[in-house]
């Protein structure tokens, strides 16, 4: 049984097509990872699980449900988290709260509580913050930079607080859209390793794209290649890299 | 200078006053504003209830355009529907101060997210045009409809009353004023510590992807305009107690602007800077003034140049402020508690 399924999911803006009948399903606590060239759709396949675009046609399930027309806060909420490609961290606020937003949607505090404090948002906030080091914090090796503000951090680092921040969301899903673009080799390393163990130790599904092929081919179970907005091969990395279609969306095609 | 700075629990860790230095300046400062009333003349306790209700507006405000990113120019409204309501029920069902109180704030929240519901389609400059109407809509509504209002004469309203105390002079009223405004700093502050804070600013720095972290974007930009409008409606009641007349000429549009400047001079977005800048745009012009009046009888000419000037060196301030600290008064004030920390000791 699929955990994310995507069938025939079509997107236009106006009379431009985007994406054009693609379907694909995801199983449980696999890595599954999205290539292409640029500007084949990728990103926009992510902006429609997420659902910050509308498709045009076409059906996506997640956890046994349709929530093709569910909104994108309640989406996050049954467990879909995502991280973006040109890091969408809250600048104004410091590591820590950007960490504790992402739990927003399993936290309780009303309006008046929060106003309030005392009481049960106290205790509320105190359970977060202890769940959030033990879970998010240490697992990913930020603690000395819990207090700084986010717009301070080097790039890499950013990278690992948006990862952060979508961990404390308990997704049962996490989409990542491109996690290591822009990194040195070590931060590279480094973010494959924590990808791999959320994937090993919390049972997390991840729904990847990446330009980095060296990560793709190390660590996807299986990987989907779409170009021009349509899928044109889906396989074990082994096979996709050999596919012909995809060698010729890469490299081109010989001349006779 | 500060040692010693550990934690040991995270209820510790995330409190407010963080250190036993902080708490001993923080007790200070209440017992310096709880003598501050017997040591004032009457003129000063007018000021500082003023100040006071300022404080309480600008916080307000600051939760919705600072935190929250929703530029309001209709802030002077909500706290004269505030003192309407205030007027209204204390004259027509004299109902006592302690129920018109949080009723003023109820029905300013109310009007609040009705104002506040076209931020589900607009946002930024566009919104900010929708709470100009609004703005002059409740200003009309103020000057015309005379039945209730009592048109642009006012409403004269009674002294305030609690369990058959009359709060009839400066001194008195100081005691409700500031409380109140302690309570509603308090609660602003707390409201940061928590999920709900933390939403309005993820909306203010990247409203699509708050969306997509499990943020309902409307909801949340109703509590903001709610919240907002309610400390301006028991700004506005407050105001009605110590003036004791209500009258549309107290919230036209340059009193939202003014709002507006506290919270920009302040610092956008920090409760402390809301109070620092209702304190500075309350004081600074009187301030001006006293020193203009030392002046006075040495020459009626030059006095005739120098009152206009007043209004000039207090924008010419501003701007002053502003191009060296466009954080405002609350980025200045964590600076300069920077420097002490180490102080005596450079480095």
């Amino acid at each position: 049984m699929a955990i994310l399924s995507v069938d025939n999911l079509s997107l236009s803006f106006g009379g431009l097509s985007v994406l054009n009948d693609i379907s694909f399903s995801v199983n449980p606590g696999e890595i599954f990872a999205i290539i292409g060239p640029n500007g084949a759709g990728k990103t926009s396949i992510l902006n429609c699980i997420g659902g910050f675009y509308k498709p045009s046609a076409g059906r996506i399930s997640f956890d046994g449900k349709d929530i093709t027309r569910t909104s994108p806060d309640r989406r996050a909420a049954r467990g879909l988290a995502r991280t973006f490609q040109n890091i969408a961290l809250f600048r104004g606020m410091t590591v820590l709260d950007n960490i504790k937003l992402g739990a927003h949607a399993h936290l309780k505090t009303g309006l008046l509580r929060a106003l309030a404090y005392w009481g049960p948002a106290h205790r509320e906030e105190m359970t977060l913050r202890e769940q959030v080091e033990q879970d998010v914090i240490d697992f990913l090796e930020i603690e000395a930079i819990r207090k700084q503000a986010v717009g301070s951090l080097a790039y890499g680092l950013q990278k690992r607080v948006e990862l952060a921040r979508a961990l404390a969301m308990h997704p049962k899903v996490l989409l990542m859209d491109e996690p290591v673009a822009g990194m040195n080799a070590e931060e590279t390393e480094d973010m494959a390793r924590f990808v791999l163990d959320i994937q090993e130790e919390r049972d997390i599904t991840v729904v990847l794209i990446e330009h980095d092929m060296n990560v793709i081919m190390d660590i996807s179970d299986r990987v989907m290649v779409v170009n021009f907005g349509q899928k044109i091969a889906e396989g074990t990395p082994d096979e996709v890299q050999s596919h012909p279609e995809v060698i010729k969306a890469y490299l081109g095609q010989k001349k006779d | 200078m500060r040692i010693g700075d550990y934690k040991e629990s995270y209820s510790a860790d995330e409190a407010v006053f963080r250190t036993g230095t902080v708490r001993v300046w923080m007790l200070l400062l209440f017992v310096a504003m709880a003598v501050f009333p017997f040591w004032a003349g009457p003129y000063l306790l007018y000021m500082a209830n003023l100040t006071g209700v300022a404080i309480i507006a600008a916080v307000g405000l600051n939760i919705l355009t600072g935190a929250a990113g929703q530029i309001s120019l209709g802030h002077a409204a909500f706290v004269g529907i505030g003192a309407y309501t205030a007027a209204i029920l204390t004259t027509r069902l004299g109902l006592p101060f302690l129920i018109c109180l949080p009723l003023s704030g109820i029905s300013a929240a109310f009007f609040g997210m009705i104002v506040g519901a076209p931020s589900m389609r607009m946002k930024g400059l566009y919104l900010c045009i929708a709470t100009l109407a609004a703005q002059m809509i409740f200003e009309f509504i103020f000057v015309h409809w005379t039945s209730v209002t009592g048109g642009i004469r006012g409403i004269n309203v009674p002294t305030a009353s609690i369990f058959g105390i009359s709060f009839d002079t400066e001194f008195k009223m100081y005691f409700i004023t500031v409380p109140i405004m302690v309570i509603a700093v308090s609660a602003a502050r707390n409201l940061f510590r928590t999920r709900v804070g933390r939403a309005f600013i993820a909306i203010r720095d990247r409203d699509i992807s708050a969306e997509l972290m499990g943020i309902n974007l409307f909801q949340y930009k109703l509590y903001a305009f709610a919240t907002s409008s309610f400390f301006a409606g028991v700004a506005g009641c407050l105001q009605v107690y110590i003036l004791k007349i209500v009258t549309p000429e107290h919230f036209p549009l340059h009193e939202s602007v003014r709002y507006l400047a506290m919270i920009i001079v302040g610092g956008l977005g920090s409760v402390l800077g809301s109070i620092f800048g209702a304190i500075f745009m309350t004081c600074v012009p009187e301030a001006l003034q006293s020193l203009l009046s030392l002046f006075q009888g040495i020459d009626d000419k030059i006095m005739s140049y120098l009152y206009p000037l007043q209004t000039v060196v207090f924008g010419m301030l501003i701007v002053v402020f502003l191009v060296f600290e466009p954080h405002g008064l609350a980025e200045m004030w964590r600076r300069l508690k920077d420097y002490f920390r180490l102080w005596p000791f450079e480095h």
